[in-house]
């Protein structure tokens, strides 16, 4: 590897991690939506801002730029808050609004500025590298390299300081509010992180991968856990791999390294999405069937200990009687046999002792609605599972 | 006779969109009352609590807690909400969420340590949830949820445990344990201030009543206001103490 590429790809996964952190607040607030709103109305406060600096890693513009950012914050909920419309039309109504005034002013200036609407969309990691930050002389690295370093490590010692504020706030605002946290400031506070972030990372990697990267990985690690320090980590991961993933991707198809990694997060949504082992699309159908066949097993069972007469009993009853598909029938019948609940003995099926046991204990539970310990003696009694 | 006051409200009105929903309230909550407030549906008994817990802005009137105002005074004041304000979908565990009622006396930036996981526990313990602390809180049956949030108001350590209708969707057994805990609290001086709609079990569980109906229709110990002009006045309908057995 060259350095370059080091570089462009070191970028890129910092600017992963900076995003991934607001971005898993925000998918939790439900807020993926306002990410997509802000990266599209800074642009009038990063040609205002460029207009004025002529330095498109100014701080000044980034300043300027997130303050357009909270601007879209305060008019879209502003709008929302008269009751006329709901969020996402107020959304809907702010960010084109401030967009277009963003390509106007471009359009406006153009012959004399160096900045395009594509540029500020999709960015373009691979010029990275060759806007150096030199002091002194000295070649001190690649200068959107500094820019978005040190607003992650801002955003990280935020996130340090504040986790249980951000949580709490996040997670029952009305609790945070009697316990003397203030929720405005929580969300107010994240919302200047977003932009913040945004906006270093745009001139890098483009609004729109600002965006994928802000969303996409911590949806995925939604689907993975249940602990938010461990989201958290998992999203940056995820960033992380997307990152460089896309990378070489890019490099392997010769294509736009931003769009590369925008598809390979989308492409790791859809296999998390269908094979999560506790969220997947695919686990949670499998457990509906499993439950469903372990409900109907029970019933069975059920039937066998109320009824001591020879003809209930009879294979072909099942079907009958029970009003059952010979498909659902056999599997039921194949399930209790394989964990040594029935005998069938000359077409007539008998509990077992330990058939016996599971089902009186299945009832008690099932009377005093103890659904956990069901599941647990499930575990115990089945050698297979439906 | 209970002399210091742990709750005053004094000319309370709430509107929501200019339309009062609670007028002129005048209300004294002495200390170390286990207090039911009863009314109809949408007779304010959600909002006078909110009112109180400065979630609410009232339109006129004033609310102190033990003498000063709730701002001043949240550390003193624990809240169970009526159907979870929270996130049903946010990542964390029933031990999580109880935590966070440590929050409150932690302030700002300081993170709950071992001390605070233990009283956490203790609470789960309590209310018989230890077995569901891993348990993702959307995995929780409606009774169980609430009995996490009175486990949560239970850490606070608080003087005033303020709850709206913690017995919702609870059933019997679970309504007795909580109701055991709440009068555990009074036993410990604490004051307790319940939202209730069950109007059977009112003489049982409380000692001290108020009426609501957006205005205040009385106030005391249910010995003295507990009867049928009360309940009548209420709840505009014919009401005799005596059938509700
Ligand atoms: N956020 C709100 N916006 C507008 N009106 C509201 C709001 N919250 C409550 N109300 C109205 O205020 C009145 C009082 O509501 P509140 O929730 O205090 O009643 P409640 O006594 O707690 O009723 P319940 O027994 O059903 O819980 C009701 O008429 C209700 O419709
Ligand atoms: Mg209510």
């Amino acid at each position: 590897m060259t350095s370059a590429q080091i570089e462009i790809q070191l970028i890129a996964c910092i600017v992963a991690v900076a995003c991934a952190i607001p971005g898993t607040f925000l998918v939790l607030r439900k807020m993926a939506m306002i990410s997509d709103a802000i990266s599209h109305s800074i642009l009038p406060g990063i040609v205002i801002g460029f207009f004025l600096t002529e330095d498109l890693n100014s701080p000044w513009l980034i300043l300027l730029a997130a303050f357009s950012g909270i601007l879209t914050v305060v008019l879209v909920e502003y709008i929302q808050k008269t009751g006329l419309v709901k969020e996402d039309t107020a959304i809907g109504l702010v960010f084109p609004s401030l967009f277009s005034i963003g390509v106007i002013l471009i359009a406006k200036n153009a012959g004399d500025v160096h900045l395009d609407v594509d540029a500020v969309l999709l960015g373009e990691l691979a010029f990275a590298p060759f806007d150096r930050m030199i002091i002194g002389g000295a070649d001190m690295g690649p200068k959107s390299l500094w820019v978005i370093g040190i607003i992650l490590l801002v955003t990280l010692t935020l996130l340090l300081a504040f986790f249980k504020e951000l949580k709490i706030s996040t997670f029952d605002k009305q609790l945070a509010a009697t316990l003397g946290f203030s929720p405005v400031i929580m969300h107010y506070g994240l919302m200047t992180v977003a932009s913040v972030t945004t906006v270093g990372a745009f001139d890098a990697v483009g609004a729109i991968l600002v965006v994928a990267l802000m969303i996409a990985p911590p949806a995925m690690a939604y689907l993975l856990t249940n602990n938010l320090k461990k989201m958290l980590l998992i999203a940056s991961g995820f960033g992380i791999i997307g990152a460089i993933l896309g990378y070489w991707v890019a490099h392997w198809l010769d294509a736009s390294i931003a769009g590369s990694i925008t598809t390979v997060l989308g492409v790791l949504f859809f296999l998390i999405y269908m094979f999560s082992p506790n969220r997947g699309l695919i686990s949670v159908l499998y457990r509906q069937k499993r439950q469903e066949v372990e409900v109907h097993l029970l019933t069975f069972l059920l039937h066998l200990q109320n009824h001591s007469e020879k003809s209930e009993r009879h294979i072909n009853h099942l079907n009958e009687h029970i009003n059952w598909h010979k498909v659902r029938a056999q599997s039921v019948l194949d399930l209790a046999l394989k964990n040594n609940m029935i005998t069938i003995d000359d077409s007539i099926i008998s509990l077992t002792e330990k058939g016996k046991t599971f089902t009186s204990e299945a009832i008690n539970y099932i009377i005093t609605n103890k659904s956990a310990a069901i599941e647990e003696m499930k575990d115990r009694f089945f050698l297979f599972r439906g | 006779m209970k002399d210091k006051i742990a709750i005053k409200v004094d000319d309370l009105t709430v509107a929501y969109n200019f339309k009062p929903v609670l007028w002129d309230v005048d209300l004294s909550i002495p200390e170390g009352v286990l207090m039911a407030i009863v009314g109809p549906n949408g007779a304010g008994k959600s909002t006078l609590i909110k009112a109180m817990l400065d979630i609410v802005k009232p339109i006129a009137g004033t609310i102190e807690i033990f003498g000063k105002p709730y701002k001043k005074q949240y550390k003193e004041v624990a809240y169970v909400p009526q159907k979870g304000s929270v996130d049903w979908d946010f990542p964390t565990t029933a031990l999580d969420v109880v935590l966070m009622g440590t929050y409150g006396s932690l302030g700002w930036i300081k993170r709950p340590g071992k001390t605070e996981k233990k009283e956490a526990l203790e609470a789960l313990e309590k209310v018989g949830m230890l077995e569901f602390r891993s348990r993702q809180i959307s995995q929780l049956s409606g009774g169980q949820q609430q009995r996490v949030f009175l486990a949560r108001a239970l850490v606070q350590k608080a003087s005033i445990y303020i709850m709206d209708e913690p017995f919702q969707g609870v059933d019997a057994t679970t309504e007795k344990a909580i109701i055991n805990i709440l009068k555990e609290l009074r036993k410990s001086g604490k004051t307790v201030v319940v939202v209730h709609h069950d109007l059977q079990t009112v003489p049982e569980y409380f000692d001290w009543v108020t009426f609501l109906n957006v205005k205040k229709i009385a106030t005391g110990s249910v010995k003295d206001i507990f009867n049928d002009d009360n309940l009548t006045k209420t709840y505009g309908i014919n009401y005799k103490v005596s059938l509700l057995q």
